[in-house]
């Protein structure tokens, strides 16, 4: 449901800045145009990569074997794992955020659940190459590495806070 | 941008990916319908937002001044540019990969990195209908606490990325003239 009214939203903008752009200025639009093939065709390997990585995690993580696999962990053993699952695997959020509920209530405490969530969500393991076209080795791997980082730290506060 | 020395190589890498992919969906029968249904969905989606992400990211190239990107996000935009790149991660766009080019441009329009940082962040988790989701699952007090957190954290880091890594200094030259 939120996707649709993302792409509806992203598809209605591009349409519209299409048509202005058009309207004002014929050339300008077509190196618009072609500054998105170009974009887009340099993207496409890693997307196939993507494409391919995403079918294989959720082929064989399957939600049942990560809520086993990090069921009753706790501790700093149970946050590192949890923020590395969570780095690897790409799980929409209207599945992660169950997912992590149902983790908290099998028995894992809620610093791996605040793990878990944020390097899901804000590291890509599978995106990388994605990330690396389009911004450059250097500034991907700082972001993810420190994000990482990040998240063992929200983790461990969230553990002793809550 | 990154210039692609070897755009055969990443072919090469993706059609190993592939292969591996094939082999271990023949050795593992179980796992195909899982793994392709995710893929296939995966595919859906990106058809369906890639192509219009790129045409606005086209647009946003040919017509916005880089004047315009360096008054509002460049170095000195201080705190207003902070909030304006957490403000524009935060709507509801889609999937991080479609932030990639967007903040690709961002930056070769004179952002500055701390920004940039903040952007991708935010984009990747902190989304208005994300939150309402982890407060239905995990209660008011886990949503709150891990969000004021990571928007802490997110501007820590961004600032930090820009200092350590030397972009401070890094003079931007416009790559594409308008």
């Amino acid at each position: 449901m939120q996707i649709n009214g993302t792409v509806l939203f992203v598809n209605a903008a591009a349409a519209a800045g299409l048509i202005i752009s058009l309207y004002k200025n014929r050339k300008k639009t077509g190196k618009a145009l072609q500054i998105a093939l170009k974009g887009t065709l340099k993207m496409t390997p890693a997307l196939i990569m993507l494409l391919i990585l995403i079918g294989l995690l959720m082929g064989f993580f399957k939600p049942e074997v990560i809520s086993k696999l990090l069921g009753n962990q706790s501790g700093f053993i149970g946050i590192a794992l949890a923020s590395v699952a969570g780095a690897i695997l790409m799980i929409p959020s209207l599945i992660a955020f169950p997912l992590t509920a149902s983790l908290v209530h099998s028995g894992a405490s809620i610093a791996v659940a605040a793990a878990f969530i944020t390097t899901l969500t804000m590291i890509g393991f599978v995106t990388l190459t994605v990330e690396i076209k389009a911004l450059g080795k250097r500034l991907t791997f700082l972001r993810n590495g420190i994000s990482f980082i990040i998240a063992l730290a929200i983790a461990l506060l969230m553990g002793i806070l809550l | 941008m990154k210039k692609d020395k070897n755009p055969l190589k990443s072919f090469l890498f993706t059609a190993l990916a592939a292969a591996a992919a094939v082999v271990l969906l023949i050795l593992f029968p179980d796992n195909r319908t899982p793994a392709l249904n995710a893929s296939w969905s995966f595919f859906i989606e990106l058809v369906e937002i890639l192509p219009g992400v790129m045409i606005l990211m086209g647009l946003f190239t040919v017509w916005v001044k880089n004047e315009t990107v360096i008054k509002y996000l460049g170095h000195s935009s201080g705190i207003r540019g902070i909030v304006l790149a957490f403000f524009l991660g935060m709507i509801p766009t889609g999937p991080l990969y479609v932030a990639f080019p967007m903040a690709a441009s961002l930056l070769q329009k004179g952002a500055r990195v701390a920004n940039i940082i903040i952007f991708l962040s935010a984009w990747a988790c902190i989304k208005i209908p994300q939150e309402l989701v982890e407060m239905r699952f995990l209660g008011v007090r886990f949503m709150a606490l891990r969000l004021s957190f990571t928007i802490i954290m997110v501007l820590a880091m961004g600032l930090f990325i820009e200092k350590a890594g030397g972009y401070r200094k890094t003079k931007k030259e416009p790559n594409r003239g308008v």
